[in-house]
């Protein structure tokens, strides 16, 4: 008989794999995450707080101690921690400790990420997307949210041939066989 | 693919991230409960739809989600300027500088970048 008692949580992505000669396509792990708020002249407090300078600069992101803020609007980030075992609400915890205005929302579960790599992540990514993933308009650490087929993403490179690809949980299978698709074209002719 | 430059990403970003948003510098009456049903439907309902020049509220639905206003030809399809959300109506370019913008962002057709295409 099952054991009713134990709960164990599936992944959204769980199982899934694909790729091509140029490209790998991997779940990421679970993370912590939250949709941030905050106006201008509270910048500064929440960045103490959260242990990282919440980027100004469109299309930037900043890491700090198995955090990563990213640029997404004049007024808003989204934060991700990677660091920790499980998901708990350290950052929903950060923020209100900082004792300014904000605005914070856990979204830990309601995305998800893909990371996408290799010599043909870009031309993977660009299956779906208008974005130039050139390295010089789309450096290391440029992150923005964007549109990926018919599903809105965040996208952020994490090295020259590396893409962190953050999507709704519930599209996520959709966002994985566009990316499989890619991939494989990115390969032809490699 | 149409090119569009958003004033708060500070860069051209493709049409597909973007979503109309109807007529630009429209002011809701200060008085709205008091003005008379005809005042209301002037201001609720009816457009001008130029053909031309239009000034136009546009969204960055999938980027940086902000509003901002776009002075755009809808002959041409042509944007001639776009500005933050909350600034006043902005001068036109002129002929010269429009035909400075049209110079510089050449709209991409199919029939020349694919054109060649087997
Ligand atoms: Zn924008």
């Amino acid at each position: 008989m099952a054991d009713l008692g134990t709960a164990t949580r599936a992944l959204p992505l769980a199982g899934f794999h694909g790729g091509s000669s140029t490209v790998r396509l991997e779940a990421a792990p679970p993370a912590e995450r939250i949709s941030l708020r905050v106006r201008a002249e509270d910048v500064a407090a929440l960045s103490g707080a959260l242990g990282v300078d919440l980027p100004v600069k469109p299309k930037t992101s900043a890491s700090a101690n198995g955090r990563t803020a990213l640029w997404l609007g004049p007024d808003e980030w989204l934060m991700i921690d990677e660091s920790g075992t499980g998901i708990g609400n350290g950052l929903m915890q950060a923020a209100q400790n900082s004792g300014a205005l904000h605005s914070a929302a856990d979204v830990s579960h309601r995305n998800t990420a893909i990371l996408v790599s290799g010599t043909g992540a870009d031309k993977a990514i660009n299956a779906g997307c208008p974005q130039d993933l050139s390295l010089k308009e789309f450096p290391v650490g440029a992150c923005s949210r964007t549109i990926f087929g018919k599903v809105e993403i965040v996208l952020l490179r994490t090295a020259e041939d590396a893409f962190r690809v953050e999507v709704w949980r519930s599209f996520s299978d959709y966002a994985f066989g566009l990316l499989s698709e890619g991939a494989r074209d990115a390969a032809v002719g490699k | 693919m149409l090119l569009i430059h958003c004033p708060y990403c500070e860069e051209d970003r493709s049409e597909l991230e973007f979503r109309w948003a109807g007529e630009a510098h429209i002011a809701r009456p200060e008085n709205i409960a008091a003005i008379t049903d005809e005042e209301f439907a002037e201001y609720f309902f009816l457009r001008n739809n130029e053909k031309g020049l239009t000034y136009e509220r546009w969204r960055h639905i999938h980027g940086c989600g902000r509003f901002f206003n776009a002075a755009r030809d809808t002959v041409s399809d042509r944007f001639l300027m776009t500005y933050k959300a909350g600034l006043p109506k902005q001068p036109i370019p002129t002929a010269e500088e429009t035909a400075a913008i049209a110079e510089e962002k050449t709209v991409e057709t199919w029939e020349a970048t694919e054109g060649d295409a087997r």
